[in-house]
């Protein structure tokens, strides 16, 4: 094993571990705090599938976004959107077989066009944040990081269409650390780049704004019900005060 | 002390985003609350002498009981989406009005204390230590928030930065930092009943008024009855509608209604009154207590139903809190939503063709209607998705032959704050009332100069007291802020004697 396998292969063990627990932990956090009062902001579901079709639509569409402001909706949705195609077409790395419809090549195709749409959007937030004197004013040394890192991290894996790494290595070594049967992983520096790069998304995104992903789905005023008349809503530190008289 | 002059905005067509002048409003603060008062709600009576410490310990203790605030804090990208959607940036052009402004007042003190980022790199993240020159800008910033959630609605997150406000001030009142106003009142409500401080004789003696006004002007006994035991209704209505106009109009249309369609009600003096400061002040127990003046006088009345009249925040306390804080109401009749709001009512009986109406007894008005807050984005009515949009415009329709909406984008869930709302009705925040209320002003005008429309009709107390102000302010006339329930009770076919 060469030393950069054995780093690399920690590394992603460690970041894995700090992603999910992190995360999880986060998760567990929000779900045990409670709501003591309804805040359901308006057009507010009366029930819970009203509710799960309107974070659907939030999730999939950024539908308040889209109501607030056009560019920063076009931006930040095209990103998205675009992340996600990438990453379904990194799935091939991590299946094995791989999944029959990863391979198709329209799955591929798009997840290597994608990189191009996840700069553009993330350039046209970046400029947001350089050019529009409000966003400007709200944003910290972290939120420019934030966009340059992954603006480097699609610009890095880009780059291997024309710095060839020999992707089936990448994979085996992927593989390798999933079912612990380790490999070799090929030490060509763009491909370490782009793998150091998402290490660090990984470690920091439950100490982040990342945070906004599962946010959302604990955000009261997007996923309580618009029903308080009929139903008590009341928390278990509110109905200790009951019990006090 | 003297309020400061300001310049006075200009109205334009629409309102534009302005650009950012740092600091513009950091005068602005409202008058602090004096020792008796802050005793008198369970907080310290000046700055304790450990503030930090016991700041930083109360808001850790938010963060465990408010989701809202712990996910907040945590889940905002600094988008920008809501920077231009604060009445009171649009106003008053200061960046820290902008909502994600006035949340990271709070958010660089969580990041400091609460996450690690904050603590190794506070630079990188913007972390900042509590210290009183950040105290002071709360003090300053979260009283120049109206709570109105306008914000929230566009958050691609749902970050609502009146849960923020609501907490910093409750932190605030915890190490004996309090607004004067907000709880000079509540005092008043706990002691006498209503935030006005009119007592029982006081207020029988205006009722009494009423009544022969009414009788005066219609020739109809309608009654303005008070503690009356066994009545079906209790009629919770802020205490502004016993005391001026345009809000006194409201009373009595609300009375006219009951009178035409027969329902036995009445007030009461113990809980007279619908405001609920509590939540101003983010205090769920001060909340709570004045919730709890409701029920007990439900109790004691022996009512069946509970009606609220018209007021914003009380209808937001009402219609999404009230069951929570003070429920279950199992001992009022189940046939009917607990509490319900007047035009609930009234739009009720419209449909059964109880309430007959001469719209023509309005044609002296062109309408508009203005969603205030609270009602708009905060609470409900009816059973439809939207009720609390559908439901007075109905009843405006209903009652008048002219009515046009404002702009989509500063109407229903879009609406405007008064600029008013929160706890911010007070004179020493006169600059702030005027500034936050021009993006409304200017929406009012376009309808104005398009449709001639002579009168906006209101369903909350604070708004028809702020627009008595404004349109004074900016050169409407005062008596163009009506009741909803005027309409009602000017248009209302009286047939019972």
């Amino acid at each position: 094993m060469s030393f950069v396998t054995i780093f690399y292969g920690i590394s992603f063990y460690v970041a894995t571990l700090i992603l999910f627990i992190g995360l999880g932990y986060r998760i567990y956090e929000y779900s045990i705090i409670p709501s003591p009062l309804k805040i359901p902001t308006p057009p507010a579901p009366k029930t819970k599938s009203g509710v799960a079709i309107r974070l659907f639509r939030e999730v999939v569409f950024f539908e308040s976004l889209f109501s607030a402001t056009k560019w920063t909706w076009l931006f930040g949705w095209l990103f998205h959107f675009a992340l996600l195609l990438a990453a379904l077409r990194h799935l091939r790395y991590f299946t094995d077989p791989v999944w029959f419809w990863v391979s198709w090549e329209i799955v591929q195709a798009a997840g290597h066009y994608a990189a191009y749409i996840m700069i553009f959007g993330l350039i046209g937030l970046l400029a947001r944040r350089i050019f529009v004197d409000r966003v400007r004013y709200i944003s910290n040394p972290s939120d420019y990081l934030m966009l340059i890192l992954i603006i480097s991290i699609a610009l890095t894996g880009l780059l291997m269409k024309w710095f060839h790494t020999d992707v089936y290595a990448v994979k085996m070594f992927f593989i390798g650390l999933m079912y612990f049967q380790w490999s070799e992983l090929p030490s060509d520096f763009i491909l370490l780049l782009h793998l150091s790069l998402v290490l660090l998304l990984m470690i920091i995104f439950p100490y982040s704004k990342l945070l906004h992903a599962p946010g959302l789905f604990f955000s009261p005023t997007r996923n309580q019900t618009d029903n308080a008349r009929d139903q008590r809503h009341i928390s278990d530190w509110a109905k200790k005060l009951e019990s006090k008289k | 002390m003297a309020v400061k002059e300001f310049e006075k905005p200009i109205l334009k067509e629409y309102t534009p985003i302005p650009e950012l002048v740092e600091e513009a409003t950091s005068h602005l603060a409202p008058f602090k609350s004096k020792e008796e008062f802050q005793k008198s709600l369970g907080y310290p009576g000046e700055l304790v002498e450990n503030w930090q410490e016991v700041a930083l310990g109360k808001m850790g203790d938010l963060l465990k009981k408010y989701r809202s605030l712990r996910v907040y804090m945590d889940s905002c990208i600094q988008c920008g989406a809501c920077t231009d959607k604060c009445h009171y940036y649009l106003g008053t052009k200061d960046p820290k009005n902008m909502p994600v402004g006035r949340q990271n007042l709070m958010r660089g003190v969580y990041r400091k204390h609460f996450t690690l980022p904050g603590k190794f790199f506070p630079k990188l993240v913007g972390a900042v230590d509590l210290t009183k020159e950040v105290l002071d800008d709360w003090y300053s910033y979260y009283h120049q928030c109206s709570q109105c959630r306008r914000c929230a609605v566009f958050c691609p997150i749902g970050i609502d930065t009146a849960e923020i406000s609501m907490a910093a001030r409750e932190i605030m009142d915890s190490v004996g930092v309090g607004q004067k106003y907000c709880n000079e009142i509540i005092g008043k409500a706990n002691k006498i009943g209503n935030n006005l401080g009119l007592p029982k004789p006081a207020l029988a003696d205006t009722l009494e008024g009423l009544e022969e006004d009414v009788e005066e002007e219609t020739g109809i006994d309608v009654k303005f009855p008070l503690d009356v035991k066994g009545a079906d209704v209790l009629l919770i209505t802020p205490s502004a509608d016993f005391f001026a106009e345009p809000h006194v109009d409201g009373l009595i249309g609300y009375a006219k209604v009951f009178h035409e369609a027969g329902m036995s009600w009445t007030l009461s003096s113990y809980a007279s009154e619908a405001a609920n400061f509590g939540m101003f002040i983010g205090s769920y127990d001060n909340m709570r207590k004045l919730a709890l003046r409701i029920r007990q006088a439900a109790l004691d009345l022996g009512v069946k139903r509970i009606v609220f009249g018209e007021c914003g925040h009380a209808w937001r306390v009402a219609y999404s809190f009230l069951n929570t804080l003070a429920g279950p109401f199992d001992f009022l009749d189940p046939r009917y939503p607990v509490p319900q709001h007047i035009c609930e009512v009234t739009h009720d009986l419209i449909n059964k063709n109880i309430l007959k109406f001469d719209k023509s007894a309005n044609d002296g008005k062109v309408i508009t209607f203005h969603d205030s807050c609270n009602v708009a984005r905060a609470s409900g009515m009816g059973d439809v998705m939207g009720g609390q949009f559908s439901l007075p415009r109905d009843i405006i329709k209903a009652t008048t032959n002219n009515f046009y909406d404002m702009d989509d984008d500063t109407i229903m869930e879009k609406t405007f704050c008064c600029g008013g709302g929160g706890g911010l009705l007070t004179d020493d925040l006169i600059e702030l009332r005027m500034k936050g209320a021009q993006p409304r002003m200017e929406a009012l005008k376009r309808v104005v100069e398009d449709h001639g429309v002579t009168h906006m009709a209101a369903i909350c107390a604070i708004c028809k007291s702020q627009f008595s102000k404004a349109f004074q302010y900016y050169g409407f006339e005062l008596d163009q802020i009506i009741s909803l329930h005027q309409l009602v009770g000017d248009a209302l076919i009286m047939t019972k004697k």
